[in-house]
């Protein structure tokens, strides 16, 4: 369907090789810096959400590896690293 | 521990352009892919245009797997409730060589990894390059999953983020104002039924951009290009704009509303959505690029910046073809020269100045600055729309004479306005 889908069932489309460890992290303490709040509004694939506790959490999967999330909010807040080699998303058409 | 001529990193189309110049003349050239397979990890629009790149890669074209080619070209202007469409047909569009062509990277860079490889090109992939080694200043090599890999020159093609140009300390972490990011959907359909909706013979395919409401006025627009059997459709947007709040809106929320527009909810209908991807692309312009040369290193293609936005197209892929051969030629003259010192490898600067991929960089440098006039996002779109709503309404009593609904929008004040963003304009 190109109708409109949700986010998870759009991603559920792609395929993903599993990594070990996460790839990208937000920095310890850094949860409530206000640059990681841009990350809520630019992931494309609506990684980040702000908790009730005013912090911003991160779920990987899914994770299409854009680079948009460290370019918004910085390497001072993200440990940001490409999944290790042959893991993570595997574009068919790209 | 392994010795090679040349390392490169990255298997997109700048480090697959390097790896078959080079292997044609007989060095020993290793590529490190991080994805499964070459075009894994890489996204683009859809639009390859060849003209400026067909000499450098005479043999390649023939048999290259690429999608239509490009007969049909589209601008829509997208106010909230309407929009206005400019749609080109040209004879010079329909004649052979083609100029442009629609592409999905995962097949393509995959294809184009098999003929480097058949040049002599060795290939790892699943190899993701984790540290540049670094002694005396010069770059000697890399470390890859465990592997210490040495080589006499490493050509930096990982793409957008660079992060080996980053360790090789070419370039930092890049500012978001010289980036956008780029999202899509591949939707399947019928060849048939896409030929029929874009009015297509055989292999003719659309290429159409659309700007304004697409982006809520964000600085960027949207994209369909059609494939042999389905379309790309999706949206660049500012991420400067974008991870600003006035009006904050979430990235995918974009691309659903793109979609449920009545004008793209037509072209798609009954269509697959098969893949959702997204990418950085770099689009600072001349301002932006990074530092070219190191000791031991080259950069090339998005690694370096070699992408950009000149308002109706997003044009990445001609110049990281044409940087990766230029690095490869430099690389050359720097064997030759048995210096690959960041004196001698400047020569590649120069071959970049003397091909159209600086000439262009030169030409568009104001471009990025003209095309951040948001007035461009959300102004023109509205007048536009508002213009040519009052022309075709029929009201039920008399109609107003033309000239007077038109400059009715055309104040003095809104003329100045225009007047001003027209002389930002002319500088692309
Ligand atoms: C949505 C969108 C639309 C676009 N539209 C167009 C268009 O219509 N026309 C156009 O010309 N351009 C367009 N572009 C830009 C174009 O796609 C890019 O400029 C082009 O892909 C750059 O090619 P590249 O080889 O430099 O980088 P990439 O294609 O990004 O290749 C980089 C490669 O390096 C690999 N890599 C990265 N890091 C490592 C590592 N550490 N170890 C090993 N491997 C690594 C990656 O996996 C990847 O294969 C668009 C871009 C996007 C995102
Ligand atoms: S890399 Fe892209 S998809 Fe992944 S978390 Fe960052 S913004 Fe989201």
């Amino acid at each position: 369907m190109s109708d409109i889908m949700g986010l998870k069932a759009k991603l559920g489309l792609d395929v993903f090789k599993h990594d070990n460890e996460p790839h990208i992290k937000i920095k310890p303490g850094m949860e409530r810096d206000p640059r990681l709040k841009r990350a809520v509004l630019v992931c494309p694939a609506g990684l980040y959400s702000l908790n009730a506790e005013g912090e911003v959490e991160l779920t990987i999967d899914g994770c299409l590896e854009c680079g948009t999330c460290r370019i918004a909010c910085g390497v001072e807040v993200l440990d940001w690293n490409y999944p290790t080699g042959g893991a993570g998303v595997q574009f068919r058409f790209g | 521990m392994e010795k090679f001529d040349v390392i490169i990193v990255g298997g997109g189309l700048a480090g697959l352009a390097a790896a078959y110049t080079l292997a044609q003349q007989e060095l020993e050239v290793l590529v490190l892919e991080k994805g499964d397979y070459p075009g894994a990890k890489n996204v683009t629009g859809g639009r390859i245009y060849v003209s400026p790149v067909r000499d450098l890669f005479p043999d390649l074209w023939a048999k290259a797997p690429l999608e239509r080619f490009i007969a049909h070209e589209g601008v829509t202007m997208m106010a909230k409730e309407r929009s206005v469409s400019i749609a080109y047909h040209g004879q010079e569009l329909l004649e052979e060589p083609y100029q442009s062509y629609s592409i999905l990277r995962a097949k393509f860079d995959r294809w184009f990894a098999k003929q480097a490889e058949r040049k002599g090109a060795m290939l790892v992939t699943k190899s993701r390059v984790d540290e540049v080694i670094i002694e005396d200043g010069k770059v000697c090599g890399v470390w890859a999953g465990g592997d210490e890999l040495r080589a006499d020159v490493v050509i930096a093609c990982d793409g957008v983020l660079s992060l080996t140009a980053e360790k090789a300390g070419l370039r930092k972490p890049g500012n978001p104002h010289d980036f956008a990011v780029g999202f899509k959907e591949v939707i399947e359909l019928p060849a048939e039924t896409i030929e029929n909706r874009f009015n297509l013979t055989d292999n003719e395919g659309a290429a159409h951009m659309f700007m304004g409401e697409v982006t809520r006025g964000k600085f960027g627009g949207g994209f369909l290009y059609t494939n042999k059997e389905s379309l790309s459709l999706g949206i660049v947007v500012g991420i400067k704009d974008l991870m600003e709040d006035q009006p904050a809106i979430e990235a995918p929320v974009l691309l659903d509303e793109f979609k449920q527009r009545p004008e793209i909810a037509a072209l798609i209908r009954g269509g697959e959505t098969v893949e959702y991807s997204a990418h950085v692309i770099p689009e600072g312009g001349l301002n932006a690029l990074t530092k070219l040369t190191g000791n031991g290193i080259v950069v090339a293609g998005d690694a370096a910046g070699f992408s950009m936005n000149i308002g109706v197209t997003v044009r990445g892929m001609e110049y990281a073809l044409a940087s990766g051969y230029y690095a490869a030629q430099a690389v050359l003259k720097a064997r030759e020269a048995e210096d690959y010192s960041a004196g001698s490898l400047a020569v590649y600067e120069q071959l970049l100045k003397d091909s159209f991929v600086m000439k262009d960089f030169n030409s568009f440098r104001n471009a990025p600055e003209a095309l951040e006039n948001p007035r461009l996002f959300t102004h023109y779109p509205e007048l536009l729309g508002n213009v040519m709503r009052d022309m075709y309404h029929m009201p039920a009593g008399p109609k107003d004479r033309l000239y007077p609904t038109v400059m009715k929008y055309m104040k003095f004040n809104d003329l100045l306005k225009m007047f001003g963003d027209f002389r930002k304009v002319k500088k692309i």
